[in-house]
């Protein structure tokens, strides 16, 4: 939990002034019960009215300047407790978009969200309640006692002894229940993701009328979180309980024994009701603090659950974040792969002993089985993953050398699966260079065969964007994101698949138009098309993670069998044979 | 008159477990009946040591006995009642929680397509767990606070009335000095509820999809997005803590107050011979007593509020329309497998007519293939024939039976559906291809994986067919995922199949011979096949040739390159060289 402290720097005033009334507020509130005794010793025994009035006006005076230290020490802590929070999520989500695609695959984004949200919530909590009551809620319990000492020294034994058995009692219950916290966040992550899986596949659980399965699911999910919460809450339940019996029982000794001491002289009336008031002071102050504790435990849980995102580095390390200087001419191949090497997970190779060269301004096409590994190797080329042997060389220089944004800002990628996000055309157009005109856009567009409809919409460019653009289509949103890399005339163009679901003709258009831009840039293809690819200057064959065949489309037809094979596939004997 | 109505709604929730709470309720009150007790005892063991060899000692240790008679009496109700409200507490956060969950799957297609699931999944993990929070709180406060508040009046007047009359009098200003505040930060409340979805759902849109914002280096361009909506919560956070957490402090005034006010009039009493001094003490306990109540629920108001904000957001997904009733539909029984278009009309949006006046016959049997340019209304078709969205206009009906007078459930399980979009969920392969028939043995879910052409590589898994999905999926490529939904459905044996691009990821050598399983699947069954690769569907009985939500040419792939219109174009296109 201590290692979040450094989000709290920027409000060492207010830590230090929220608690600081507080304690004042505090020493106020101690001092009432001995103006309270001295009107009944002294008041009444002489039988003044104006020492009591007067006295009780100074009682009053006193909850006044309490109140208002109070109000101040409420002030830093919403301060305080708030902007921590605000400067934890800020950081948690600046980290998680340092995390590489390996620790994404592991960590999923469900609980990613709960971390975020409800954990840093309960910190939140925490600080708040540190400021207020770290401070106050032992001095009200060490003050009371030093008053009952000044009182009678015999008797506040008794408590240090009350006092000692409530903290053994808070100390045991809440070592307890830290576990169940724990579990309690494991479960509420499992009902976040049962949310999540039955949102994003409504479609899929109506069209295989699972709702009722589903919910039956959830709703264990959601039983198992009620039983843990019933457990933790059965064992709190015990707190109040417990601490208010010996609490009365510390009084019940303290009559008794000043019973004693008053029969032999030692003691006033007024000292022993000062001395039960002190009590009830501990047993008050105990709940609040056994209330601390409570959120303490909950907070570490969360604090432990936010450390480890904050734990989890980039398994893709940048070596410098200076720009380094790249000779960039037509000797020395763009993009290059010398006996690479990678695997997911585990020791079999993903792919293996990768060896390709592709020099500036050549198109590239890769080809393959589902699950060959074509995917695989243009996420080296970015370096998404680091490959575990060989190299990966963009202008002859290993990409490890280069900061990850000098590498990435060459690349213009449209991955499988096309996401735009929630906004407008132009926002998603906007992602690689906010500055873009318009007219940048709509060139892109254009290019990118999506001006056609999106010129058709009310709003052009600016029309709304669903979350991950479902109010487009399939074949709609893949334009959109083709024309997403456009923007910024990237050096190296990745189609990672990405016109799987456009029509021919729109392919084909696509491939023409993208061909006519600057003829510097790469364009690497990856498709299961043989028409998509069969014009790109190198054609490599994936099968199985290896490369079996690379060449141009017609040295590959007499060359490499399985890429005869695909190309038959796709078309009618005649065609080939034409 | 809004809060009222959250309130009210939240009672029906709690009203089911009416005997917890009665049982509640009744501990609560001999709880605060003991915890009373004790200080008027307390009071009088005072009375009975009066001062240097006047004590009666055999009179105050039997007080002090009884003290702890009560004591114990005292916190075993308070115990049993803890556990009471714990029980009603938990169940009713999971009432609601099975709520929404369920409206998730009831309301129309159309309000989850349309609402950030971040948001959603928000209302269904951190509001409800707000709204437990609160209840807790409530019950534990609000109950026992009424009863010592009661209780203690009564204790107060039996003792002296003046004072007590004091006491009354002063005490509701602290009431008002908090519902004040409440009424203050209640607006800020609902402004942080609002911005905490916000941010949710934007963490969850931009993790979900890391790798894009990556490839983009679009973090710094995220982290400001994040950290604007952040600096929003920041504020609104801020000032609901803010003006809440004044109004213990204040309540905590009014109270010493009151104190005060009792400690002088009590005094002036004593002197005057109206009180003993044993009796002011307890006087003085019980006005602590009295306003105890009056802090607590103050200093729980930032979780109330929070909670009722809350509780606002959930019945506003509670309350939001299910889709039509089914109470007259029928089942569809033996599913012959005609189906007919009449007339349909649909759009997503008011402005943008999609689908006008489609009229289509389907004989039992058939393959329908639909192509077409992107964006002309392929997929809509398929929204509609599944019931996902309704038409605004014209009837589509199977077998004669319209599709809207019979049980969602049963049209859709006549349908075995591949979508281009897999979805997969977080459990084993094996269970991912079972998933529409659970009872499946593991040669028959083999042999549709086999079909499926999905078999070699789910051997090639780290753990083969007990290879867990990971919750995002992406421990598999697009082709894979497609493969398993395809199995999926080879396993269902359905009497209708709808292929929406099924096989748009997977490689063709690969398809064909999927789309060879899936014909002798289909055999003498419906189906519809929507398209672009249109060498997989040159055999179908008829092929629809759709534009801009329009049939705008029908008939065999033969008669439609006879024709030479739209089709061929497209046909021609696909082997269209694009020259550099």
């Amino acid at each position: 939990m201590f290692k979040l402290r450094r989000y709290l720097k920027d409000y060492k005033k207010q830590l230090i002034i929220g608690p600081a009334f507080k304690l004042f507020e505090a020493i106020l509130e101690l001092i009432v019960p001995l103006v309270m005794s001295d009107i009944i010793d002294s008041g009444i025994k002489s039988g003044s009215r104006s020492y009591v009035i007067t006295h009780g006006i100074m009682m009053v005076s006193l909850s006044a300047i309490g109140l208002c230290s109070a109000l101040i020490c409420q002030a830093s802590a919403s301060v305080a407790s708030q902007g921590f929070g605000t400067k934890l999520r800020n950081a948690l989500f600046r980290h998680i978009n340092t995390l590489s695609y390996a620790e994404l695959d592991k960590l999923g984004t469900p609980t990613l969200i709960t971390r975020m949200t409800s954990d840093v919530n309960q910190l939140q909590l925490a600080v708040a309640m540190l400021i207020r009551l770290v401070i106050r809620a032992p001095f009200l319990i060490v003050g009371a006692m030093i008053m009952a000492f000044a009182i009678s020294p015999a008797l506040s034994v008794i408590f240090m002894l009350a006092a000692m058995l409530i903290g053994l009692v808070l100390y045991t219950v809440m070592s307890k229940s830290v576990t169940f916290y724990k579990i309690i966040q494991k479960k509420l992550d499992r009902i976040s993701l049962l949310a999540r899986e039955n949102l994003s596949g409504n479609r899929v659980i109506r069209a295989f009328c699972k709702q009722t399965e589903n919910q039956s699911k959830f709703n264990a999910a959601s039983d198992e979180y009620v039983e843990t919460g019933i457990s933790v809450g059965k064992l709190s339940a015990l707190l109040d309980p417990l601490t208010y019996i010996i609490a009365n029982t510390a009084i019940i000794f303290i009559v008794w024994f000043s019973g004693k001491a008053v029969y032999a002289g030692n003691l006033h009336q007024g000292q022993i009701i000062a001395l039960v008031s002190y009590m009830t002071q501990i047993l008050l102050t105990m709940i609040v603090f056994a209330n601390l504790v409570v959120i303490f435990t909950k907070a570490s849980a969360s604090a432990a659950r936010v450390n480890e995102v904050f734990e989890l580095s980039p398994s893709v390390k940048e070596k410098n974040t200076e720009t380094i200087s790249v000779v960039k001419n037509s000797k020395t191949p763009k993009i290059e792969f010398d006996g690479v090497c990678f695997s997911y997970a585990g020791d079999e190779y993903d792919v293996k002993n990768i060896s390709f060269k592709i020099m500036r301004g050549q198109r590239a096409g890769i080809i393959g089985g589902t699950g060959s590994g074509k995917s695989t190797v243009v996420n080296l080329m970015p370096r998404f993953y680091d490959c575990r042997q060989g190299r990966v060389m963009i202008d002859g220089i290993d990409v490890r050398e280069y900061p990850l944004k000098q590498l990435r800002a060459q690349f213009g990628i449209v991955p499988q699966r096309a996401v735009l996000f929630s906004g407008t055309i132009a926002s998603n157009m906007r992602w690689k260079n906010k500055n873009a005109t318009d007219d940048e856009i709509i060139s892109a567009l254009k290019t990118a065969q999506a001006w056609e409809f999106v010129e058709k919409l009310p709003d052009g460019i600016n029309s709304p964007v669903n979350q991950g653009g479902k109010n487009f289509s399939g074949g709609q949103r893949q334009r959109l994101t083709i024309a997403r890399a456009l923007i910024d005339k990237p050096e190296i163009l990745i189609l990672d698949d990405s016109s799987s679901a456009l029509d021919y003709a729109t392919d084909a258009r696509l491939r023409q138009a993208i061909s006519e831009l600057d003829s510097a840039m790469n364009v690497i293809i990856v498709s299961q098309r043989v028409s998509s690819i069969k014009d790109c200057d190198v054609i490599i064959v994936l099968d199985n993670g290896e490369i079996i065949g690379s060449g141009t489309h017609e040295e590959l037809l007499s060359t490499c069998d399985e890429y005869r094979a695909i190309y038959e596939s796709q078309h009618h004997s005649e065609e080939v044979r034409s | 008159m809004k809060r009222n109505g959250v309130l009210f709604k939240l009672v029906k929730y709690i009203g089911k477990y009416k005997m917890f709470i009665v049982l509640s309720l009744l501990c609560a009150l001999v709880n605060v009946i003991c915890v009373l007790m004790s200080p008027v005892l307390i009071g009088n063991a005072i009375d009975g040591i009066v001062g240097a060899g006047r004590v009666d000692f055999v009179q105050v240790f039997k007080i002090l006995v009884m003290v702890l008679i009560i004591t114990l009496c005292a916190s075993l109700f308070k115990w049993l009642m803890s556990l009471c409200t714990n029980k009603v507490a938990y169940n009713t956060v999971s009432d609601i929680r099975d709520d929404v969950y369920k409206k998730f799957n009831n309301v129309p297609l159309k309000y989850i397509d349309g609402h950030p699931h971040g948001d959603l999944i928000n209302r269904i993990t951190a509001d409800v767990d707000n709204v437990g929070d609160g209840l807790i709180q409530c019950i534990n406060q609000l109950f026992s606070g009424v009863v010592t508040i009661l209780g203690t009046l009564a204790f107060m007047l039996s003792i002296n009335v003046k004072i007590a009359v004091i006491v009354v009098f002063i005490t509701p200003l602290s009431l008002f000095v908090a519902a004040f505040i409440g009424k203050m930060s209640a607006k800020t409340f609902r402004e942080q509820a609002q911005t905490q979805g916000e941010l949710s759902s934007y963490v969850e849109e931009m993790i979900s999809n890391q790798r894009v914002v990556l490839a983009f280096e679009y973090e710094n361009e995220a982290q400001s997005v994040f950290e604007e909506i952040n600096a929003r919560l920041y504020k609104s956070g801020q000032k609901s803590q803010l003006y809440s957490s004044f109004a213990n402090p204040s309540t905590r005034f009014v109270n010493a107050v009151v104190y005060a006010g009792v400690g002088i009039f009590g005094a002036l009493n004593v002197i005057n011979r109206g009180l003993s001094v044993g009796q002011l003490s307890c006087f003085l306990t019980y006005a602590n007593q009295y306003t105890k109540p009056f802090n607590e629920i103050t200093s729980v108001v930032t979780q109330l509020q929070t909670a009722i904000a809350s509780a606002n957001r959930i019945f506003a997904v509670l309350e939001e329309e299910n889709q039509s009733p089914e109470d007259n539909c029928c089942l569809l029984e033996k599913c012959g497998g005609d189906v007919t278009f009449d007339n349909v009309c649909f759009s997503y949006t008011a402005e943008r007519e999609l689908i006008k006046n489609f009229s289509l016959n389907v004989k039992s049997g058939q393959r329908i293939a639909i192509v077409g340019p992107t964006g002309c209304g392929k997929t809509t078709l398929i929204n509609l024939l599944m019931r996902f969205y309704e038409t605004d206009s014209g009837r589509i009906s199977i077998d004669g039976t319209p599709v809207k007078n019979i049980k969602r459930d049963s049209l859709r399980k006549s349908f075995g559906m591949v979508l281009q979009e897999s979805w997969l969920y977080n459990a084993s392969v094996r269970d991912n291809i079972a998933y529409g028939k659970p009872d499946a043995s593991f040669e028959e879910i083999q042999a549709a994986a086999k079909a499926a052409y999905a078999h070699g590589f789910i051997k090639r898994l780290p753990d083969g067919y007990d290879t867990i999905i990971s919750e995002d999926g992406e421990n598999l490529s697009q082709g894979q995922k497609q493969l398993l939904c395809i199995a999926r459905v080879m396993l269902c044996n359905p009497s209708m199949l709808i292929l929406d691009e099924a096989t748009s990821s997977i490689d063709t050598l690969t398809e064909q011979r999927v789309q060879k399983a899936f014909a002798k699947l289909m055999k003498g069954r419906t189906s519809f096949i929507v398209a672009h690769r249109l060498s997989t569907i040159q055999d179908a009985d008829v092929i629809l040739v759709m534009r801009d939500g329009n049939i705008v040419e029908q008939g065999t792939h033969d008669e439609l390159i006879e024709q030479g219109g739209f089709y061929s174009q497209l046909y021609f296109a696909s082997f269209m060289p694009a020259s550099r």
